[in-house]
């Protein structure tokens, strides 16, 4: 099965089981560079593992992930940003003991990883620099009250957030993002699709798992659905709600909004 | 100042510098009940640099420091496959087999002790426990000790952003190694004479002890640590040293004191007497807000 060539990633024929059981079954899909594109499906249909096939937190069982015409199949975890690869998690994981301005410069430690830091607690030379690029980072995104702040302590909703910007600060050429909009409140959520369409408007391709359908519909312009671990449909938003076996699966049943 | 007290304010260095060893490698994530063994490194090669080959202290001690951060590099490598609990018993058996292999070694003077002719005084002791605290607090607000901290915090996120957890972990290791080499040296100068008796697991637990409850958050932790070990079993003694009635009895119980309060800390101030969010508090002044949201 040939690529699209507009293709930015591609996930062919993978299988993961855990003991036994089949979790992620013959899934093959691409993402469009530059698109924003959906994963959805009910909850338990392997979004979340597929995001760490993904990000090289589980080796895959049988398939192939290649990235940008890169196999990334075998790459280790830590090599993938390296390849362009950010994400986000489901249940928050920033450092709860680093602050947020040290979570976010935490996402650009590939980039800056060249440069001699020595100074960098003086506040001289390329360190000064990074650390102003993560500053800028939180005050475009509305963050700059908390920087100094550890962020085990800060309310759900920021710390939400200050996971995307770290995201974004490795300069990924894929953004995985897993229910970024869960437990915001509306301002919030628009406040995130605005800053994720700026995100995109950089050229970022983004891939979103979300239960939310609003957001979904306004955001994406491409969506894959799973269900026990297949994938029953990829096509657009428009499509995705007439498709009699997707309604029946998840969007027909009230799962989802 | 008294000879006393002198005595106390380089016993306080040494801890000081020893804290620090340990302090680094539980920062990235990793238990060292091994101190002992390190120290004994550093203590005995000093020593033997100093008698044997008669070299000066400016050479004996960053001589221990190199020489220990060597061994502590070599066998990070096995000890940081295991993990938890595991790990720390690996520390805890390195450091017998370093007390085993020098009981056994005649050219140290094996189980009766070795003479340390050069004696480092209070101002080289205290030199080098600031030096160790700038280098410390240095090193943390470095790029790679904002890794150390991630690695503590979450190695899989850690490496998903692209920290080698594996050479963060070796190199803190080895760092500390350095460390408990220069606290060794500087215990073999100070008393001119070491026996591997000494160098036993009660220190190697205490010298924990002064981490993990002076908390690992923040340089602040170990440094708090060592000197409130340091003095507290002193100042129960003082009563009974200034001739107050009873005062032998608060000496006697001073132990028990002494572990009531570790229990005290340990069950409320899990995270070690000195968080993170506490010194952001002092420093900037912010209203306490422990809502500890971990939610999810
Ligand atoms: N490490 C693991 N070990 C065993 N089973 C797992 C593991 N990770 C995921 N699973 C199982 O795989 C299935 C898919 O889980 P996954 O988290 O990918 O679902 P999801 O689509 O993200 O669901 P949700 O919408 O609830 O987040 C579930 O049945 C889950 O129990
Ligand atoms: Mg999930």
């Amino acid at each position: 099965m040939a690529a699209p060539t507009n293709s930015i990633m591609s996930f062919t024929g993978v299988h993961k089981s855990f003991g036994g059981l089949k979790v992620i079954d013959e899934v093959t899909f691409d993402v469009v560079r530059g698109s924003r594109t959906a994963l959805i499906g009910p909850n338990g249909a392997g979004k979340t593992t597929i995001f760490n096939l993904i990000s090289g937190i589980y080796d895959i069982d049988i398939g192939k992930i290649t990235l940008d015409g890169t196999d990334i199949t075998h790459t280790p975890i830590q090599g993938r940003i390296g390849h362009g690869i950010s994400r986000s998690f489901q249940n928050i994981r920033l450092m709860p003991h680093l602050s947020t301005i040290e979570n976010v410069m935490l996402g650009q430690h590939t980039r800056a990883r060249g440069t001699v830091d020595l100074f960098k607690p003086l506040g001289w030379g390329p360190g000064r620099r990074w650390a102003e690029m993560a500053e800028d980072a939180l005050k475009r995104f509305g963050l700059e009250t908390y920087p100094g702040q550890v962020v085990g302590n800060l309310p759900y909703g920021i710390r939400k957030r200050i996971e995307v910007v770290r995201a974004m600060m490795a300069d990924p050429k894929i953004l995985l993002l897993d229910e970024p909009a869960a437990g915001l409140n509306n301002q919030e959520t628009t406040e995130l699709q605005n800053l994720l369409r700026q995100v995109s408007d950089q050229g970022v391709t983004l891939l979103v798992v979300e239960h939310d359908m609003h957001f979904v519909r306004s955001l994406c312009e491409q969506v894959v659905v799973l269900n026990f671990g297949r994938k029953i449909f990829e096509g657009t938003p428009e499509q995705v709600h007439k498709d009699p076996g997707v309604l029946e699966a998840y969007l027909g049943t009230g799962n989802a909004a | 100042m008294s000879g006393y007290w002198g005595g106390i304010l380089g016993i306080l260095c040494i801890n000081i510098i020893f804290a620090y060893s340990i302090f680094l490698p539980a920062a990235s994530g990793q238990l060292n009940l091994g101190g002992a063994g390190f120290m004994a490194l550093g203590a005995y090669s000093a020593a033997y640099l100093n008698t044997a080959l008669e070299l000066p202290m400016w050479i004996t001690i960053p001589g221990a420091a190199i020489f220990t951060a060597a061994i502590s590099f070599v066998i990070a490598f096995p000890i940081l496959r295991t993990r938890g609990v595991y790990m720390v018993l690996a520390t805890f058996a390195f450091a017998e087999v370093v007390a085993g292999v020098i009981i056994n070694m005649e050219a140290v003077g094996g189980a009766s002790g070795y003479e340390v002719p050069s004696f480092a005084d209070l101002d080289v002791l205290a030199i080098l426990a600031i030096a160790t605290i700038g280098f410390v607090f240095y090193l943390l607000a470095t790029r790679f000790g904002l890794s150390m901290r991630a690695v503590h915090d979450d190695e899989n996120v850690a490496a998903l952003f692209g920290v080698n957890v594996r050479m963060t972990q070796v190199m803190t290791f080895t760092i500390g190694g350095a460390l408990a080499g220069i606290a060794g040296a500087l215990y073999a100068h100070q008393y001119n004479y070491i026996e591997i008796q000494y160098f036993n697991i009660m220190i190697s637990i205490f010298v924990l002890l002064y981490v993990l409850i002076g908390g690992t958050q923040t340089a602040y932790g170990p440094l708090f640590g060592a000197i409130l070990f340091t003095f507290l079993p002193e100042f129960l003694r003082l009563p009974e040293m200034a001739g107050v009635a009873n005062g032998a009895v608060l000496a006697e119980w001073r132990f028990v004191i002494f572990g009531a309060f570790l229990v005290a800390v340990m069950v409320f101030r899990p995270e070690g007497l000195i968080t993170r969010a506490m010194v952001d508090r002092l420093r900037h002044g912010r209203a306490p807000e422990d809502i500890t949201g971990e939610a999810s």
